[in-house]
């Protein structure tokens, strides 16, 4: 087992006393692996990524990630949060900072990079998103699309092992969907582990090693996507999959 | 049907070039109403303004002579009084033959605290400067050294008392005001439980009992002869009275950044502190501007309520100039009129660099 870099082992979570929102979740990735995760809102998918980085905190069980295990102790936390990356539904860029400001922070702030390495690395960042000509724009200065892509830059300025997906396509016009799922697809080439909350079944298809299907927080099945899409198990997934590529 | 689409290439918005009668016709004369108000106004302004100009400038009386001034009343203005008392309010008890001190030290702090204004000079040296100039203030107020003569902190007043205690308190308690407000917002719940009681307790009470307190009960727990100095209790006083009220509007900033921000930092790796002073304040105090400087307006005028503790800054220096005169303290109103020019062009000062720093902060970023 020591080539997996995120183990779940009967993690549980609740929101406030009733709202069990993950129940008993094992999940084992290995390192370089890419995985789907789909499911109706409310399944517990974005919940589950964010444990990763302990965006939330999980009531039950245990989970390490890069042989971190996650807890209370602030320093653990911060240790695993620069192993990953998170790109947002909603960007979440700084707007009062600058396209390269708000690629060079957390290099200066967390990594104590020099200011002009920083830079360097940010704009090699940015151009592989495409985008090196808007460094010195703020963020509200571009389009969705645009933002997207600078978030994922942005998370990729402390050379991360584990790259975390959340929805990042939801909130775009249909227009510039494509423009992200391109930079994603070219960062799965690249051996970095990938988790990616969405419902860009294309994208599941492209890239993915493994799509999970999550309902009423519990992993419902777990496949390769071909298998996955061709020939789902249960009949809970046949309904969503009927309901999301019907039409 | 089958259109080819045809870009049709940007224009510049048309540019209005009406003159000024246009103006006045929409914006004046539109419609019977706007004609009623505006001969309404003018009509009150031809009724009152020659009377207030011929009070005010052509029959006043500027020099410093008594006897005029009682033969001008209800006619003109006596600025005499303040051409012959204009020393007593601005620096009030201070020794006279010494007025260039406070006079130095209060310039070197209004320059220092004007050019803290500017973004260019928020450099790391600024504080330097600060340490610098604070220290020479109280060198000069006080004296001491290089033989100056010592003036006791009772003596000091008027207008540098004023801006001394106003300055101070400012740059005090706004830092103080943001911790309490992020205490408030704290998971710790003893932290923030006592910055709850703090800022209900202070805004429950009012400045002058708050005052009273700094200035007659505090020295009463304090073994005799070591309450420090009533200037700095005082200060103590109001800053701590101002930093509960400034501290509830950052908290107002504060809640208006979305919680994506601080996810968005903590993913990277960032601690509390960094978050807070790279993420959160740049934006949340970019959103209280107009608010914090209300605050900062209201405490320059809440100074004028140390008088009640004997500390004589411009209103009460005022007092004292002119209750002991029989003289000249019939012509208290032309003198009260001065002082409110002297808080209101500080006030409007303030005012105006707030809106100026309103439009630095919000043009990086939007187009």
């Amino acid at each position: 087992m020591a080539d997996n870099i995120i183990v779940f082992d009967k993690v549980n979570k609740w929101f406030g006393n009733h709202f069990h929102v993950l129940r008993d979740i094992d999940l084992q990735v290995r390192q370089g692996e890419r995985i789907v995760i789909c499911g109706p809102s409310g399944s517990g998918k974005s919940t589950l990524i964010r444990c990763i980085n302990r965006l939330e905190e999980h009531q039950e069980g245990r989970i390490v990630v890069d042989g971190v295990e996650l807890s209370d102790d602030s320093k653990a936390v911060e240790q695993v949060r620069r192993q990953v990356g998170m790109v947002f539904q909603q960007f979440n860029l700084f707007p009062h900072l600058t396209v390269l400001e708000n690629l060079t922070l957390a290099p200066m702030w967390v990594g104590k990079t020099p200011r002009k390495e920083a830079e360097e690395r940010a704009m090699q960042q940015l151009s592989r998103v495409r985008i090196a000509e808007q460094a010195s724009k703020y963020p509200l200065q571009l389009s969705g699309g645009q933002q997207q892509r600078v978030a994922i830059a942005r998370a990729l300025c402390l050379t991360p092992k584990i790259m975390l997906f959340d929805e990042p396509t939801s909130a775009l016009d249909p227009e510039m969907i494509k423009e992200v799922l391109d930079v994603m697809i070219e960062l799965a080439g690249q051996g970095i582990t990938m988790l990616c909350v969405t419902h860009e079944m294309g994208f599941a298809k492209a890239v993915a090693d493994r799509v999970i299907f999550m309902d009423q927080g519990q992993i419902v099945e777990e496949n390769t996507p071909n298998e996955f899409f061709t020939n789902p198990k249960s009949e809970r997934t046949q309904d969503f999959l009927s309901k999301i590529l019907g039409h | 049907m089958n259109r080819l689409f045809e870009p049709i290439a940007p224009r510049p918005a048309p540019v209005r070039t009406e003159g000024l009668l246009p103006w006045l016709r929409t914006n004046l004369f539109g419609d019977p109403l706007s004609i009623i108000v505006t001969l309404g106004f003018g009509a009150l302004a031809i009724y009152w303004l020659p009377p207030l100009f011929s009070w005010l400038i052509s029959q006043a009386i500027f020099q410093a002579d008594a006897d005029l001034c009682q033969k001008a009343r209800g006619v003109g203005a006596c600025w005499g009084v303040v051409t012959e008392k204009y020393r007593l309010i601005v620096f009030g008890r201070y020794p006279y033959e010494q007025h260039w001190r406070p006079e130095l030290a209060t310039s070197l702090l209004v320059a220092l605290l004007v050019a803290s204004c500017v973004q260019a000079f928020w450099k790391k040296w600024l504080i330097g400067v600060w340490v610098v100039v604070v220290g020479a203030f109280f060198v000069l107020m006080r004296g001491g050294p290089f033989g100056l003569e010592v003036v006791t902190s009772d003596l000091w007043g008027g207008l540098p008392l004023t801006i001394m205690l106003a300055a101070f308190s400012i740059v005090l308690a706004f830092p103080l005001s943001i911790l309490i407000a992020l205490g408030r917002r704290s998971d710790l719940p003893a932290i923030r439980s006592l910055c709850i009681v703090y800022v209900e307790l202070i805004r429950g009470v009012p400045l002058i009992s708050v005052l009273f307190m700094a200035s007659f009960l505090f020295p009463l727990f304090m073994p005799v002869g070591k309450s420090p100095d009533v200037l700095v209790r005082v200060l103590a006083g109001i800053t701590l009275f101002a930093a509960a009220y400034l501290a509830e509007t950052v908290r107002g900033g504060l809640q208006a950044i979305p919680k994506g921000q601080i996810e968005a930092a903590q993913s990277l790796g960032m601690t509390y502190w960094q978050t807070q002073r790279k993420i959160v304040l740049p934006q949340a105090l970019a959103i209280v501007v107009p608010g914090v400087m209300n605050n900062f307006i209201a405490i320059f005028k809440d100074t004028s309520l140390v008088t009640i503790v004997s500390l004589y800054e411009l209103t009460g220096a005022l007092g004292l100039a002119l209750n002991s005169d029989a003289n000249w303290r019939p012509f208290k109103i032309e003198a009260y009129l001065f002082i409110t020019l002297i808080y209101f062009v500080f006030c409007f000062a303030m005012s105006r660099y707030s809106l100026w720093i309103e439009k630095r902060v919000s043009v990086s970023k939007t187009r």
